[in-house]
């Protein structure tokens, strides 16, 4: 979630506005997804009562969360899976180092993981003379032109197959020019196959981690996933602490919810579910398993009891396809790894409002992003939570940064907004003289900003308060 | 450094459920949809077949012929076994003085140490499916000592050997039925096709990683 420069919002919004091949690639492929995930969710009644469900499971996992952790951490350690914990995402990327260091390894074969992205650990192995490679394909081709996720789900949604073409032919050594997307594909096949063969260690991501049983579970349609944790001698699993999940039965439900919501598919290719390291007599799989464990800012999401249904997420990435925002600027324009609604709610609370308050203001509340949530998140009201706490003085506050948008203008605006308003004799004497004088809104400070798209008001030369006296009211 | 972290970590959640203990309350789970035995083949055939598997069902006594037709017409030059499994054997005899030019058969019974080049070569895997899922279309492959887990997923075509009568109704019963919880694997993996994606503009295509063919043989009695 950490973000080097400061984040230009407004500078970002209108690149992405202005960039027609990047809105048309998103507005495409969104629409795709939102039609996927209508055909497998067609039953309203059925699909209420399974997010019912899951927002159940989710906020049951939470109301025991520590509890679940040292669970996890006991069976997993049980199984052979050694735990490790990471308070903050440059612990959790040196974690990663040392148990490289310890194999003496250089090449690492990653499956899709947000964390890892969370963390930036491409560029920290680079910086230690590792080779870190995505192996997903939407990762990969990322990875190739330097970008980051554009969507959580589909990477390189961004890019059409043209450009992707061009991505390949460069980066790719005796890769032919070709515009077939069954052919790039193959290229991509071809390329990391042999990297997968060579790859000392995988690393992959973790969907949920079930407590009961001390299994990880990952679901994907490539089949890197199986190979990234299956091939190598060390597989090394990341994860937000708020993956963890009571129950295997728990599974089930919360699995349709994230692939429905997901890809629109009924189940993926593959659900992997790893409870152990190579067992005695095994012929192969990774002898030995790591799961590091982050928190990165999640336990101070958790203390606040309104905010903590943030860590209820599961990373599905609907809110973004959904979001009317999102499908006019994309994912790159956030600033933040997590784009869209959730983006908008989960990293003002890390970052504080300072850095990213700013992005809550990208939202028009229509409320589509709750609707499809698998796991009922009442983003839009925490939005307004995000909105309110950057005016607000209250000491109750406990986002960081909170107040930090209050400003003496607009404090003494809304003083002699209230003084007029609550005075009948000064509001009507105050229209009187605003509308014979025919003032305009001045566009100065605030104003001006808020005046830029939008038509400058202008005063009428009766106010409502004399049309009513005179016409009366016209009940229809 | 973990320690430290771990029990800083563990403070702040601690903390904080001290704070707030809202009790959660139970929800109800979904209710189990039940097929018939011919409903379940019939729902399994249809969903692995939209993703674009090759579904065969065929007799308990006869599939191995099956298995030899697939191998036939695809000219499969190296399949990949697992010599310790009942299919194995039966590959096995079988494959004894069999006519023609039938593929290599490749024993998968040294540690993948020992053998990873040759897994990597092969052009097909065969395994048993310990199960499947009739609600979403799904094969349950629980991989053993006896069974290695690259075999269906390195090989481009993976040939699963499915009996009709494990097929359960859903991820939930089977999870029940065969008490999961307490008999977890190394590794299981539901599998629903053959490899795929759809990263370059939502376009499906085929074995990007995993095997580009999936073939199932559910066996009837």
């Amino acid at each position: 979630m950490t973000n080097h420069h400061p984040l230009d919002f407004d500078k970002n919004v209108s690149r992405a506005l202005n960039d027609a091949q990047l809105i048309k690639n998103i507005k495409s492929a969104m629409a795709t997804l939102v039609f996927k995930r209508k055909t497998i969710f067609s039953d309203a009644a059925e699909t209420e009562q399974l997010r019912t469900l899951g927002n159940a499971l989710k906020k049951k996992a939470l109301s025991k969360l520590p509890q679940l952790l040292e669970q996890l951490e006991e069976k997993c350690t049980q199984n052979g899976i050694q735990v490790h914990w990471a308070e903050t995402a440059a612990e959790a990327n040196q974690l990663v180092l040392d148990i490289m260091k310890s194999h003496g390894a250089t090449r690492l074969v990653k499956g899709k993981s947000m964390v890892s992205e969370e963390m930036e650990l491409n560029a920290f192995l680079q910086k230690h003379g590792i080779e870190a490679l995505e192996t997903d394909l939407g990762e990969f081709i990322i990875q190739l032109n330097n970008e980051t996720p554009a969507h959580i789900i589909v990477p390189a949604i961004h890019k059409n197959k043209d450009q992707i073409s061009k991505i390949f032919h460069d980066n790719i050594a005796d890769a032919p020019y070709t515009e077939d997307v069954a052919e790039l594909t193959a290229i991509a096949r071809k390329t990391l196959r042999q990297k997968f063969y060579q790859a000392d260690v995988g690393l992959s991501g973790v969907n949920f981690a079930v407590a009961e049983t001390g299994t990880l579970c990952l679901v994907e349609n490539e089949g890197n996933g199986r190979l990234c944790t299956t091939v190598p001698k060390v597989h090394i699993a990341l994860m937000g602490l708020e993956k963890v999940i009571e129950k295997l039965a728990d599974l089930p439900p919360l699995l349709r919810l994230l692939i429905g919501s997901a890809t629109g598919q009924i189940i993926t290719t593959y659900v992997n579910m790893i409870t152990s390291a190579r067992r005695e007599g095994e012929k192969d799989g990774p002898k030995e398993v790591h799961l590091i464990i982050l928190d990165n800012g999640r336990s101070k999401i958790f203390a606040d009891p309104r905010r903590r249904q943030t860590l209820q997420c599961i990373r599905c990435g609907t809110c973004l396809s959904h979001c009317p925002v999102y499908n006019r600027i994309g994912g790159h324009a956030y600033g933040y790894i997590y784009p869209g609604p959730i983006g908008k709610i989960l990293n003002p609370q890390v970052e504080g409002l300072k850095a990213a308050g700013v992005l809550a203001s990208a939202s028009s509340l229509c409320n589509a992003c709750e609707e499809v949530c698998p796991v009922k998140i009442q983003i839009p009201d925490l939005i307004r939570r995000i909105r309110n706490e950057s005016y607000s003085k209250d000491p109750n506050c406990t986002i960081e940064g909170y107040g930090y948008k209050r400003n003496l203008v607009e404090i003494l605006t809304w003083k002699v907004w209230e003084k007029i308003n609550t005075h009948p004799l000064i509001n009507a004497a105050g229209l009187k003289i605003l509308s014979i004088l025919g003032i305009k809104l001045p566009k100065i400070g605030p104003l001006k900003y808020w005046t830029r798209y939008r038509i400058t008001p202008e005063l009428s030369k009766k106010s409502l308060h004399e049309l009513v006296k005179q016409h009366g009211v016209d009940h229809e | 450094m973990s320690e430290g972290s771990r029990h800083r970590i563990f403070s702040k959640l601690h903390a904080a459920t001290r704070q707030t203990t809202a009790p959660v309350s139970q929800s109800p789970g979904l209710p189990i949809k039940t097929y018939s035995q011919k409903e379940k083949i019939e729902k399994l055939k249809t969903l692995m077949e939209a993703m674009r598997t090759e579904v065969h069902i065929t007799g308990a006594e006869n599939w191995i012929d099956t298995v030899e037709d697939v191998l036939k017409i695809r000219e499969v030059k190296r399949l990949l076994y697992a010599p310790r499994t009942e299919i194995g054997k039966m590959l096995e005899h079988q494959w004894e003085g069999a006519a023609g030019d039938p593929p290599q058969l490749i024993p998968y019974k040294k540690d993948v140490e020992q053998m990873k080049e040759m897994v990597f070569n092969v052009d097909a895997g065969i395994t048993s499916a310990a199960g499947a899922i009739a609600e979403t279309g799904a094969l349950i492959l629980w991989p053993s000592d006896k069974e290695p887990r690259l075999m269906s997923i390195v090989p481009p075509l993976h040939i699963a050997i499915l009996k009709a009568d494990t097929i359960h109704n859903s991820l939930s019963e089977v999870m029940q039925k065969e008490n999961w919880p307490a008999n977890m694997p190394t590794n299981v993996v539901l599998v629903s096709g053959p490899s795929k994606t759809a990263d370059i503009e939502m376009t499906l295509a085929f074995g990007v990683h995993g095997p580009k063919e999936l073939i199932v043989l559910i066996l009837e009695d």
